[in-house]
């Protein structure tokens, strides 16, 4: 165990201080985030000694913009899990709440950052993995917009999902690493070519913010929607305009989100076949024996489980049902998000329905998949989305979370910057 | 619902072994989730809406790449400047 929380897989300097916005800052760096000449697990054992021979476009940044990277950090195998439980690590605990989970997937982040272990930390959000464990440990994550920063380097679980952001103490801190990560990057084709140049303004006078009735319906702790709700009010003393509003794509969000990212993950974790990175197979055994000998060796169960899942949805007979499906679903969410930003500005609700499980507690896989149900939208959709701590409940920490339009992660900082200012 | 036979053929197109003391369990909870996976059939049709972002594809030119032996460091058996692989006949 590397450290009081296990919140690192490699814990060592990976670049030293240097001058430029961030200097005399550290930044913990998950570790599915390639970085040159330092071990790239993903959390895994199929990556068991895999050293990148090229940096991430954002660890390039960071270790051009001063900072110190202090390590990598824990995560649930290839970013599978709200819990940072699925970890071949061993799981990751939450400086917050003693026998909790620090949540997922970049929970090993989350906890460098509360825990003081590092001020700054990147992570990565495919369906929640960089706000709910923000959330669950007391501090700030955001998820981009899609398309504005790089994915090039990052190990790809499911590409029209994933994007990296930052993690760190205060609202100021997020928005400084953005603005290092935030930049063009032409080997990311996905990439839309706008940089984030912003500092946080804490003036929302007139703000309108939707809050959907959806995020705070069934399975959603009555106590957790009481601190949020709270949380609304407060913004609402500052100056914004409370709209109630309705999403109804809700409805069927997490079951598009799950075939989804299941279905990409099966394509993209085909090419871990022991024969150019990880443990090899027996080169002299048939290559179907072979490859199975080293994935089912490689793989924990959770990720074995998500791409038989997506195998299935994409077979011959059933992608109609549940794939082609999902993307009528996914345009569902889609419309929902582009006629409520018509009305309003932003969204606000709870980033999780509960506060940190404690270890051990999700062992059924629906039930953990059902925690991710208010997180997932932002990322069917693209739009940015943050979580800023706003309270406790029983001790633990309550984040609130905000979603913007496409490519306002700007608006979305604002927002979250006057609410952490007004409650200090 | 779908047997623990499908469950199998459907892990080996993907390389994965079940071990048949898993067998069991994985097929009960695979079929729990296809059951919440079913609230998709409310779903209407509709359209799949176009999304803004589009394939970019750059011009088909050499251009510098990392270095062979960068790439084969990493790889568990090699030879002569290559990776070995299983046997495929």
């Amino acid at each position: 165990m590397e450290g009081p929380y296990n919140a690192y897989i490699t814990r060592r300097q990976i670049c030293g201080a240097g001058d430029g916005p961030l200097a005399g800052r550290t930044v913990a760096v998950k570790d599915n985030i390639s970085t040159a000449g330092c071990e790239t697990t993903c959390g895994s054992r199929i990556l068991a000694g895999y050293i990148p021979p090229y940096d991430a476009h954002a660890v390039a940044l960071v270790r051009a913009s001063g900072a110190e990277i202090n390590g990598k950090t824990n995560m649930d195998e290839f970013g599978m899990g709200t819990t940072t439980e699925n970890s071949a690590f061993g799981p990751t605990l939450n400086p917050r709440g003693e026998g909790r989970v620090p949540g997922g997937s970049s929970g090993g982040s989350a906890a460098a950052v509360a825990g003081g272990l590092a001020d700054l930390a990147l992570g990565t959000d495919t369906g929640g993995s960089i706000r709910c464990p923000a959330a669950f440990c007391g501090i700030v994550g955001l998820k981009p917009t899609y398309g504005r920063v790089s994915r090039y380097g990052l190990v790809a679980y499911a590409n029209s999902l994933e994007t990296i952001g930052p993690m760190g103490r205060t609202v100021a801190d997020v928005s400084a690493l953005l603005r290092v990560i935030a930049r063009p990057d032409p080997r990311d084709t996905t990439m839309r070519g706008r940089p984030y140049e912003h500092d946080p303004v804490r003036e929302i006078e007139g703000r309108r913010i939707g809050v959907p009735a959806e995020f705070f319906g069934e399975g959603v702790d009555p106590r957790v929607a009481t601190t949020v709700r709270a949380a609304i009010d407060r913004l609402a003393s500052l100056g914004a305009e409370i709209v109630p509003v309705s999403m109804p794509s809700m409805r069927y969000a997490l079951a598009a989100y799950y075939v989804t990212c299941t279905s990409e993950a099966s394509s993209n974790l085909a090419r871990y076949d022991g024969v150019r990175y990880g443990p090899g197979g027996q080169t002299a055994r048939p290559w179907h024996d072979a490859f199975t000998d080293v994935r089912s060796a490689g793989f924990g169960p959770e990720v074995r489980r998500r791409i038989v899942l997506g195998t299935f949805a994409l077979s011959a007979g059933y992608y109609g049902k549940y794939y082609g499906k999902a993307q009528a679903a996914r345009a569902g969410v889609a419309a929902d998000f582009a006629r409520l930003f018509g009305e309003v500005d932003l969204l606000a609700g709870p980033t999780m329905p509960t506060v940190a499980f404690r270890l051990g507690e999700l062992a059924d896989p629906l039930s953990m998949y059902l925690a991710d149900i208010l997180t997932v939208p932002a990322n069917l959709a693209g739009v940015p989305a943050i979580s800023v701590p706003c309270g406790t409940v029983d001790g633990l920490p309550v984040g609130l979370q905000l979603m913007g339009r496409p490519f306002d992660d700007e608006g979305v900082v604002d927002v979250a910057a006057a609410y952490e200012g007004a409650a200090a | 619902m779908v047997d623990e036979g499908e469950v199998r053929r459907v892990a080996g197109l993907a390389d994965i072994r079940i071990p048949d003391d898993e067998l069991a369990a994985f097929t009960a909870s695979f079929n729990r989730i296809l059951e919440y996976f079913d609230i998709l059939d409310t779903v209407g049709e509709g359209t799949v809406a176009e999304r803004e972002i589009h394939t970019v594809l750059r011009e088909d030119e050499p251009c510098p790449s990392l270095p062979r032996e960068a790439i084969l460091e990493n790889a568990p058996a090699g030879e002569d400047g290559f990776v070995r692989a299983p046997r495929v006949m």
